[in-house]
């Protein structure tokens, strides 16, 4: 139990899937200049990311590896990915139009976010099992969420300031990111 | 006609540069900028890929229905980052290993479909060769300075590959030692760089246009 604690914690906070694997950098700069659609896309993301990759764990535990064919997994998932967005799309259309509402819009971007291929890579590994594998996934997305509503609240406050002209809009956001990059990797020093 | 060729060529370098103006492919150019010799690798494998799914993509522009062409660009793209896998997995072990993930990883860098929905779907092949390089090269460039960057300041050295290096002469390294920092080695500072960097061009372009004017 407390590994698996341990586990979710590191993926949140110190090896932050944002910020310190870079993974899923395009909508982190693209979806965060408001809060509620950082919140929508966060959401989306954490819906994706878990499903996709205990797919991808199971296609790589059950089926790429006894019939030897690991090399074809970029394919595979990408496919995975691409149909598993695209029924998630039409079971909240039909289920829940209002939540599908607040995060239609972002469901056909993640096809194309890095976060959740590298995900399913990350896991379809010997080294994890199916719940390892589950609790890495989610944690990893939730902590994609935590990042990028803290982002867009400081966001929105950076907007009303007074930043140079070259370097308005993505170039202070990187910045920023990098700043709190530097605050999350502290959180090594806790030595779990 | 000449011009034009040339201009689709050098627009992907500077004008359109992929990372530094159209802001595309940001995960791949933030983890991998630590040495050249990856910066280098990863280039590589990015323009074949690039290259090649330009090429095939405006081959079969006309014959794919345009309600399907995304589904079909990513399974080609895919097709060609499974090919570049494998090979560099048999040929460059080593870099294989440390590119890691972001070797599979360009099947869904925005810069390749980008440019596939953008360019290669409305123009012949040479074009969509041609601008497939430039934007190559582009990206290929922005890889290296940051990681020539990053290595000097947290090192004093320049690794181009494998053995072959540059460096400052020890003395110097020496009066400097409290001046290399592994800070350029974890991954806030490639954050700052990229975003210094990206204002940097910014400066720049501005004043080239207040320079036409």
């Amino acid at each position: 139990m407390g590994e698996l604690i341990t586990l979710a914690f590191t993926a949140i906070v110190i090896e932050n899937v944002l910020l310190a694997r870079f993974l899923g950098v395009c909508p982190f700069l693209g979806v965060s200049k408001k809060r509620d659609s950082a919140v929508g896309m966060g959401l989306a993301v954490i819906f994706v990311i878990t499903l996709s990759s205990v797919v991808a764990w199971l296609l790589y535990t059950y089926i790429l590896v006894p019939f030897k064919m690991v090399y074809m997994r970029t394919i595979i998932f990408i496919l995975v990915i691409a149909s598993l967005v695209q029924m998630i799309e039409m079971f909240i259309k039909k289920i829940s139009p209002a939540l599908y509402r607040s995060l239609g819009i972002y469901l056909p971007l993640i096809t194309t976010n890095c976060a959740v291929l590298g995900m399913a890579t990350l896991v379809a590994d010997p080294s994890y099992t199916f719940l390892t594998a589950l609790i890495f996934s989610f944690a990893s997305a939730v902590g994609f969420l935590f990042v990028i509503y803290l982002f867009s609240t400081i966001r929105e406050k950076i907007a009303r300031g007074d930043v140079p002209k070259a370097f308005q809009g993505v170039p202070i956001a990187l910045i920023t990111a990098g700043i709190m990059a530097m605050i999350f990797s502290r959180f090594g020093v806790l030595n779990l | 006609m000449n011009n034009n060729k040339n201009e689709v060529l050098l627009n992907g370098i500077w004008k359109e540069n992929p990372v530094l103006v159209s802001l595309l492919g940001l995960c791949s150019v933030l983890a991998i900028s630590l040495t050249i010799e990856n910066a280098l690798g990863m280039g590589i494998a990015f323009s074949f890929v690039l290259i090649m799914s330009n090429v095939i993509i405006s081959l079969i522009r006309n014959i794919v229905p345009s309600e399907i062409r995304i589904p079909v660009y990513i399974v080609v793209v895919a097709t060609l980052v499974v090919i570049v896998e494998m090979l560099m997995a048999a040929f460059l072990p080593a870099l294989y290993e440390s590119l890691g993930i972001f070797i599979p990883l360009i099947v869904v860098n925005c810069i390749i479909l980008g440019r596939a929905e953008a360019f290669a779907s409305k123009n012949d092949v040479f074009d969509s060769f041609l601008d497939a390089i430039g934007m190559s090269l582009g990206y290929t460039i922005v890889l290296i300075v940051l990681s020539m960057v990053r290595e000097f300041f947290a090192s004093g050295n320049i690794t181009i590959w494998g053995n072959l290096q540059l460096s400052l002469p020890e003395k110097v390294k020496e009066i400097f030692a409290d001046f290399f920092t592994d800070f350029f080695v974890k991954p806030p500072s490639a954050f700052i760089l990229l975003g210094v960097f990206i204002g940097v061009a910014n400066i720049i372009n501005n004043s080239l246009k207040g320079a036409k004017k």
